[in-house]
């Protein structure tokens, strides 16, 4: 086999990108969220079908329809959520759909032979007979792993395997990779964590919006310059941050904060951490996908249970247990994952404004038709929400629309504190622009906001203070004129 | 053998221990009760119901349900009868043919369960109102089987001692309870089964044929319908369009009871064959203790079904807690 | 025409009533054409009898029953036990009558108490112990009909109670009492779901229960209410259909009504998956059903096959909410139309 090597030319998601793997070595791919690395993945593996382009394997043009094809064809996948079936033993997790059979029958001593063979590739001592699901999810990504070994991969495509590992799991998927590496495979590593792919990759493919930024020689590419290119934006191109920042430190640091939270944490979430938001201050969280910014909101809104720590609003403790209870205490939470924890669909766009009031105000005391039609209608006017009437179904509105009527839900509560997760994922610029104005004018007013965004130039703009995570942990915090791309880059490119 | 007891198996080893409680117990209450005749009993006269409850197994542990069963238990005794009786069929080619008939229904319903992604709760309760409509169709009147075959084979079956005879419905039932442990366990088919249930979605990417493995789930269910109406005409001898009038409901629970969970992917065959033998205890014991109504078998297998379910969800819940943290 | 009233018009045909209400009014039509004595109305004592009145009288218990049903299904869960709260309500009454001689209002109070601990029952098991409603409600049917039955030992008993006997078979002006009863439970749980805020969270629920957690909105609270007020609905309904028949089969009372309810719903236009309901369309649902076994059987279809037409509606109905089916469909629409363009 004289090397991998595969070619591309998409359309929307993917604008004809060129990605080559060669035999024997691991290839990171990575970008930042919507850069386009699933659906790369995806056309590779026969579960999206692609518009144009041409997929060489060994040099011969193949085109798998399905996933089964491109196993067979030796491109095996381990995805994210790792595709097992829980309540089936090991040895049939590698082995189902191709169980070795005599006179019809399986023949469950050979496919046990099979699977501890398979295994054995990986030099991995697990009992076979072990439902999945009792298995650490390091052990299900390895039980995964042996599966797509065992159709003869000539190329394994591991989608964000250590998102859910800890270090030391995470040490010892790098030996199994190092050692199929020395077996002339090839590897797609695709992940977020800029160290992992240091320690381990050979090469590196980065994408951003669809479009490949380049492939680089791992050990010709600094950490800085690769986060650059992940973000979009080089070093020296940076330009200084042009707006004005309103308030000062000092005026800043006069200002009790509204909520105080002390090592506040949640085992396999977030490492304990400290965070302060004043009123009519934007404070930013800025780190990677999986940093832990999502979760941290969580904590803060109730909707995970911290684990450690404690929350003071206003100086006095909180529990805040619940969203319920956190909306009660003057919180408002705008989750990044608008359509399973936003929008109720099929409810029309005034139903889906007034939901979070009429929770607050319980069963009985129903809203009255004329109010919720004027909340409706002031809203849908105040953030230029475009929608045909307030009685359309929010699920026939355009991203951006549904953005603006999730904020509109809470902004008509008037929170102290909003949390805003991405609010400006998936929408087109005019939108964004918008949203950012919007965040502006709510800090004037004096309401507290908490802002997490993947752009950092975003973050930059929008914040007075802004705290860096990276790795499920906080590792630093900068404000004021300190805010810029590089500060931040650097932090979150940066060693312990 | 120390992965006998796990916690998948838990709810499995909670049925045995509860038949055999519940036999135990009934054997010190009344006398005769521990013996070959009563087992044997057990077997013959709720055949009807494990055949049933075994199609049921694979259509629960594929995710499914299946509620047209009973309906064509029902429908499948008339019409066996109607052929015998009016048309002069031969029984061996009424009851192939009711078993044809059986498999096409339930392959029927699964087409459009799997073609159009119809739920199958509402596709199996069309399915089990147009059975029962068409069985009244064949004959509203009851209808009795008088041929030789049919004394044939109530007189046939295996003599176990001198005494004690495993009639034709307890070899049938054997016979279908032996042949659906070896498809669940060894074959292709019986592991899509489980893997299907387990995550439909994971199992298409694995390349588990999930469309078709679906339809043969509900062909082989309406088959086992079909036989357990054959089973039933065995025992009763005759045809009645309202046959087995919720019989569905009791081989869901037999399944249940078995520790099949009814979200799929987790449960034994041979969890069923326990669940259907306490129901069987459970009616027995009542006819032997004399003054106790069939009111005190439904409570019981309620209160049983309940506190199964709820030890499977707190079972179920604990390893996602694990988890989490 | 004025706008007004062409938004009314087109707002009228996107609604989800449309549909059964068109097969309604089909049989109607058809019933104009070929049966005109469908609609005859004779009056006896002042009192007004025919068939459409009896189609009437006929639904009513599925449409009580489905007012329930309705709700649990916008929750996105299913109600099996409704048949035996039936069982076990109609029963019990019929018993506290003769044996200790409770009058209706004590009566009517033991209905209401037990049906709504039972939906108590369902509902926290459901929302708190987190079992699928499916599993819930069918222990609590098979439960529930053990129930009943040990209430008398089986045996049927006679219904005493002039209050239940009114509700069951009396007149008001000439019109049905049970009628009434449908049209009153039907306008307060209109009343309950639209002026006050129980519509618009168990739909909220029914549709996307995380954000509607994450909006402040009780989805626990919201579940274990839906079920309380489905069994309270087969509580009324087995005080109907007892004071219909005059007497209770412990047995048979409400024996697979669950499933004719789940049938009216559906039909209706609610769809099983949870989200947007409809009260208005589950009545028509459980009155379309009724007229289509009605319509058939005085066109001399025999009564026992009246399951067959029932079973042909549910599929009907699920094939038209399936995306691949109104897709092949269309295409076949299309392809028909080609040649010609």
């Amino acid at each position: 086999m004289s090397g991998i090597s595969k070619a591309f030319r998409g359309v929307q998601a993917l604008k004809g990108v060129d990605f080559t793997v060669r035999a024997g070595e691991i290839h990171a791919l990575m970008g930042e969220n919507g850069a386009g690395k699933s659906t790369l993945i995806k056309v590779l593996t026969g579960v999206h079908p692609r518009d144009c382009g041409e997929v060489l394997l060994a040099g011969q043009s193949v085109s798998p329809q399905a996933p089964r094809e491109a196993e067979e064809l030796g491109i095996s996948t381990v995805y994210q959520e790792i595709n097992l079936i829980p309540e089936l033993s090991v040895a049939e997790n590698i082995m189902l759909g191709r169980q070795p059979r005599r006179f019809g029958f399986i023949d469950w001593k050979e496919l046990h032979a099979r699977a501890r063979r398979a295994l054995q590739r990986l030099e991995i001592d697990l009992n076979l007979h072990l439902s999945v699901s009792s298995c650490s999810l390091a052990l299900q990504q390895m039980v995964a792993i042996a599966r797509a070994l065992d159709v003869n991969a000539k190329l394994l495509i591991l989608d964000e395997p250590t998102s859910s590992l800890d270090e030391h799991e995470v040490a010892e998927l790098f030996k199994v990779m190092r050692r199929l590496r020395e077996q002339g495979l090839g590897l797609v590593f695709v992940t977020h964590f800029m160290d992992q792919v240091y320690a381990v990759s050979d090469r590196i493919t980065v994408l951003r919006n669809g479009e490949l930024v380049g492939e680089f020689k791992t050990a010709e590419l600094p950490k800085l310059q690769l986060v650059g290119k992940m973000l979009g934006r080089e070093l020296s191109a940076v330009e200084k941050v042009g707006d004005t920042m309103t308030l000062s430190a000092d005026e800043n640091t006069t200002r009790d904060p509204f909520l105080a939270a002390k090592q506040l944490g949640r085992k396999g979430g977030v490492e304990p951490l400290d965070l302060e938001i004043r009123k009519g201050e934007v404070v930013g969280l800025a780190g990677l996908l999986g940093s832990g910014r999502t979760e941290t909101a969580r904590l803060l809104f109730g909707a995970d249970r911290r684990t450690s720590g404690s929350i003071t609003l206003d100086g006095r403790a909180a529990a805040l247990s619940s969203p319920a209870k956190a909306i009660g205490a003057g919180i408002a939470f705008c989750s990044e994952d608008r359509k399973s924890e936003g929008i109720v669909p099929s409810l029309s766009v005034r139903e889906n404004i007034i939901l979070a009031m009429q929770a607050g105000r319980g069963i009985l005391r129903l809203l009255p038709r004329r109010k919720q039609e004027e909340l409706a209608a002031h809203y849908i006017n105040a953030l230029r929400i475009k929608t045909p009437s307030p009685e359309t179904p929010i699920q026939n509105l355009s991203g951006g629309n549904q953005q603006k009527v999730l904020l509109a839900r809470w902004l008509c509560l008037q929170p102290k504190l909003i949390i805003l997760d991405e609010p400006t994922r998936g929408i087109d610029v005019g939108a964004k622009a918008e949203i950012e104005k919007l965040v502006d004018s709510l800090r004037r007013e004096g309401m507290a906001i908490l802002f997490i965004s993947s752009e950092l130039e975003e973050v930059v703009r929008a914040s007075q203070r802004v705290l860096v995570l990276r790795d499920r942990k906080k590792v630093g915090e900068l404000s004021g004129e300190q805010i810029n791309e590089d500060r931040i880059m650097e932090m979150i490119a940066s060693h312990e | 053998m120390k992965q006998i007891f796990t916690r998948k198996n838990l709810p499995i080893l909670a049925t045995t221990f509860v038949l055999v409680l519940l036999f135990g117990t009934f054997s010190v209450l009344f006398d005769n009760f521990l013996s070959l005749r009563v087992v044997t009993d057990l077997f013959a006269s709720n055949a009807h119901v494990g055949v049933v409850a075994i199609g049921m197994t694979f259509v629960i542990l594929s995710g499914g349900i299946d509620l047209s069963v009973g309906s064509v238990v029902g429908f499948t005794t008339i019409f066996v009868a109607t052929l015998v009786g009016k048309h002069e069929m031969h029984p061996a080619l009424a009851i192939l043919l009711a078993l044809l008939v059986g498999s096409a229904f339930g392959a029927g319903m699964g087409i459009f369960i799997q073609v159009y992604q119809l739920p199958p709760f509402l596709v199996t309760l069309a399915g089990m109102f147009f059975a029962r409509g068409m069985a009244f169709v064949v004959s509203k009147q009851s209808l009795e089987i008088n041929h030789r075959f049919y004394s044939a084979v109530i007189d046939a079956g295996i003599p176990l001692t001198d005494k004690v005879i495993l009639r034709a419905p307890a070899c049938i039932f054997v016979a279908v309870f032996v042949v659906a442990l070896v498809l669940a366990h060894f074959s292709r088919f019986g592991r899509n089964v489980y893997a299907v249930g387990g995550n439909a979605a994971s199992s298409l990417l694995m390349g588990v044929p999930v469309g078709r493995t679906r339809i043969w789930i509900y062909t082989l269910s309406g088959f086992c319908a079909a036989l357990g109406g054959v089973v039933f005409t065995f025992r009763t001898q005759a045809g009645n369009a309202t046959n087995a009038f919720g019989l569905e409901l009791d081989a869901i629970a037999a399944v249940v009871i078995g520790g099949t969970l009814l979200s799929g992917g987790v449960g034994y065959v041979a969890g069923t064959l326990m669940g259907v033998l306490i129901y069987g205890t459970i009616l027995t014991g009542i006819r032997f203790y004399g003054n106790l109504d069939s009111s005190w078998q439904r409570m019981a297998i309620g209160a049983l079904l309940l506190v199964f379910i709820v030890i499977q969800r707190l079972l179920t819940r604990a390893p996602a807690r694990e988890h989490s943290h | 025409m004025n706008s007004a009233s062409s938004t009314f018009i087109s707002r009228f045909l996107q609604s989800r009533i449309v549909w059964p209400l068109a097969g309604l009014a089909l049989l109607l039509l058809f019933n104009l054409i070929f049966d005109r004595a469908f609609f005859e109305v004779t009056t006896r004592d002042g009192n007004f009898y025919g068939p459409m009145l009896t189609v009437m009288r006929l639904s009513v218990v599925v449409m009580l029953l489905a007012m329930g049903m309705t709700l649990v299904i916008a929750t996105g869960g299913v109600d099996l036990s409704v048949g035996s709260v039936m069982a076990i309500v109609g029963t019990l009454v019929a018993f506290l009558a003769v044996k200790h001689h409770l009058g209706f209002p004590s009566l009517l109070g033991v209905a209401i108490s037990v049906s709504l601990s039972i939906g108590a029952f369902n509902g926290v098991l459901i929302s708190c112990v987190g079992i699928q409603p499916i599993v819930v409600t069918l222990i609590m049917m098979v439960l529930g009909r053990g129930v009943a039955l040990n209430i008398t030992g089986g045996s049927p008993l006679q219904v005493m109670d002039s209050g239940v006997l009114f509700l069951g078979k009396s007149f008001i002006m000439g019109v049905p009492v049970q009628i009434f009863l449908v049209l009153f439970v039907f306008a307060i749980t209109v009343m309950l779901c639209r002026k006050t805020a129980i519509g618009l969270f168990v739909e909220a629920v029914g549709d996307n229960e995380t954000a509607s957690r994450l909006s402040g909105v009780n989805a626990r609270g919201i579940k274990v209410l839906v079920y309380i007020f489905s069994a309270v609905c087969a509580a009324l309904a087995a005080l109907v259909s007892i004071g219909d028949a005059g007497s209770v089969d412990p047995d048979g009372l409400g024996q697979m009504l669950e499933l004719d309810a789940i049938t009216a719903v559906v039909v209706g236009g609610t769809v099983l998956t949870g989200g947007r309901f409809t009260l208005l369309g589950s009545l028509i649902g459980a009155l379309l059903i009724q007229t289509l076994a009605t319509t058939l059987i005085r066109q001399g279809m025999d009564s026992a096959y009246a399951p067959v037409p029932k079973a042909l509606v549910i599929l009907v109905v699920c094939l038209l909410q399936s995306q691949k089916f109104r897709a092949q469909i269309a295409s076949l629409i299309g392809n028909f139309r080609k040649p010609t363009s």
